[in-house]
């Protein structure tokens, strides 16, 4: 499916080092992302995806190492820049704020807004309204954009940060660790936004590490492993049984084979 | 369902009834002083002070942080105004100096903050000490004389009686009371308060420059300290080196009976408008209904316990 459209990856990143002081986080690691493309990012805690994902989305910049977005040699140092550039993230901790509203947390930092600063507060409630019935499908009439974020599950906050990354029209999201905590069927609502990410030819990485989850959405699994790639795997190539084995494996052995 | 506007909706009613029920009480408990102008006159020149500062207190409040130095910065832009008016003479370059030595030390605290890293309560406690130690070495120990300002531009604008019964001061808080409430419910930087006030972290996610909502959020506070400043040094005309220390408590009171959380994320202009008014008239109110000065502090005490318990059960989280 990946990269039929074009030549050139979505994202392309090489050689990538980072060391937080004498801790090495990452080493020497290759990743791309295909266009309209759902990557599964996999690997036991400690094994650096959140790093890999901090430098993508310009929250640290990596050691060494280059990253190619769309083609071109970019530096990502901030989130306002790889924003700029359409990537989303949709953290761990959601990044939403409890006690605001959800007009405000849909907006944060990129608020609508008049001459001297002013909020568009009809305009942001009006498209948070869009939002949350077209992009998310929330049918529930106790979610309103006055809602706030502490009244929802913790699927429909996750539904509200993936809208939100949808919304600002995002070629590349990525999801860390989206069904962390997560009951069953609240877990299957995020997949199915997930799956919306596809469905909008939008390209995605989805990071967990739990394969049962990945399996189903995902197009090519990347597995990292004490901050190095330990094996890249297209779905068509692998069966959820077999990566399970694979990763059960490279925790005992730290070997793939 | 729990809705933000609702919260803050249960808030203002608590509070709007607080205040009705006690000018209530004063109004039944001495209806010749309470329903005459005079009283409302004497609170009208008096509350600005305090209650504009808590005006800037309810957004650093808001963010999450505490400023114990304003009371400090007070006084030091204060003498500032006083040296620079007294050695030049000119009144508009003193309230410059004063301003911006407001803005100065409120640009040191959120140095200390933001850059250093110290929590705001801790570096404030120890820019109360040195602002304060400041005016004290350069006062040493001396007042200075505004009598010269009277008949200038800026006292008739800062203190000046409107139409002979309304103080300039009230003016200012009111339009300062709109404008806090713009800034903080209508205007971007009132969201990143909010937000960051709310989730650092999360602030810092969704690309909010939280350093710099901080820094700004801490210099405001450093200028219209001084701000206050100017207003009750030219009300009296005179400045004393002990300047400002009365107003810590009654300021930190006004917001938190106003309503806004120490906690963060929630902040209510409103509130703390309501809040300087209760702080402010409760003094005369109790004296005026046949209290002796002795039951001050403990009917203080007893409303801002009663009123921050009320917002704690409205508050509480549903588990």
């Amino acid at each position: 499916m990946a990269d039929k459209n074009s030549h050139t990856p979505l994202l392309s990143m090489t050689h990538i080092d980072k060391s937080f002081g004498e801790v090495e986080v990452l080493t020497d690691v290759d990743f791309k992302v295909g266009h309209n493309e759902i990557v599964g990012l996999v690997g036991d805690n400690g094994a650096g995806k959140s790093t890999l994902i901090k430098i993508i989305t310009g929250v640290h910049p990596p050691t060494s190492g280059e990253v190619y977005y769309k083609g071109e040699k970019i530096t990502l140092h901030s989130v306002k820049r790889s924003r700029e550039l359409g990537i989303e993230t949709v953290y761990q901790e959601r990044a939403l704020a409890d006690q605001q509203a959800l007009w405000r947390n849909v907006f944060a930092g990129r608020e609508l807004i008049h001459k001297f600063g002013f909020l568009k507060v009809k305009q942001q409630k009006q498209e948070t309204n869009a939002l949350l019935r077209d992009h998310i499908g929330f049918t529930s009439k106790a979610i309103t954009t006055d809602s706030m974020v502490l009244s929802l599950s913790g699927g429909e906050k996750q539904g509200i940060a993936i809208g939100r990354a949808l919304y600002f029209e995002a070629d590349l999201i990525i999801l860390d660790e989206p069904t962390m905590g997560l009951s069953l069927s609240e877990t299957r609502k995020v997949l199915d936004f997930v799956r919306n990410i596809k469905e909008q030819g939008k390209s995605a990485i989805f990071i967990s590490h739990n394969i049962y989850y990945v399996y189903p959405v995902a197009d090519r699994f990347v597995i990292l492993d004490r901050g190095k790639i330990a094996g890249e795997f297209l779905k068509q190539d692998i069966s959820q049984d077999d990566l399970v084995e694979k990763m059960v494996q490279l925790a005992r052995t730290g070997k793939l084979n | 369902m729990k809705t933000a506007r609702l919260q803050q909706a249960r808030l203002e009613i608590s509070i709007a009834a607080v205040l009705v029920g006690i000018y209530l009480l004063f109004i039944i408990g001495n209806p010749k002083v309470f329903t005459r102008f005079d009283i409302y006159y004497s609170f009208m020149s008096t509350i600005p002070f305090f209650g504009i500062m808590a005006l800037a207190m309810t957004l650093v409040v808001t963010l999450g942080e505490m400023d114990l130095s304003f009371p400090s910065v007070l006084a030091l832009s204060a003498l500032m105004f006083g040296k620079v008016f007294t050695s030049t003479g000119n009144i508009w370059l003193a309230v410059l100096v004063c301003l911006l030595v407001g803005l100065a030390a409120g640009a040191l605290n959120s140095v200390l903050i933001v850059r250093v890293g110290i929590p705001s309560l801790v570096a404030t406690i120890g820019t109360m000490f040195f602002f304060r130690g400041m005016v004290n070495v350069i006062a040493e120990g001396k007042g200075i004389s505004f009598v010269k300002a009277k008949g200038t531009l800026i006292y008739a604008l800062c203190v000046g009686r409107i139409g002979d019964v309304i103080p300039a001061q009230a003016v200012w808080m009111l339009l300062l009371g709109i404008g806090f409430w713009l800034l903080l419910h209508r205007h971007k930087f009132g969201s990143h308060i909010l937000f960051v006030g709310d989730n650092m972290d999360s602030s810092r996610m969704m690309g909010i420059n939280v350093e710099r909502v901080k820094t700004a959020v801490f210099m405001q506070m450093g200028f219209f300290a001084a701000f206050a400043g100017i207003l009750s040094t030219l009300e009296v005309t005179y400045f004393w080196p002990s300047q400002g220390q009365g107003y810590l408590l009654t300021t930190l009171a006004a917001v938190f009976i106003g309503g806004t959380s120490v906690f963060g994320g929630m902040g209510t202009i409103f509130g703390t408008f309501a809040g300087a008014i209760i702080i402010g008239s409760l003094e005369a109110g109790i004296i005026a209904i046949g209290l002796t000065g002795f039951w001050i502090q403990l009917i203080y005490g007893l409303i801002i316990m009663v009123s921050v318990s009320i917002y704690a059960i409205l508050l509480r989280k549903k588990t």
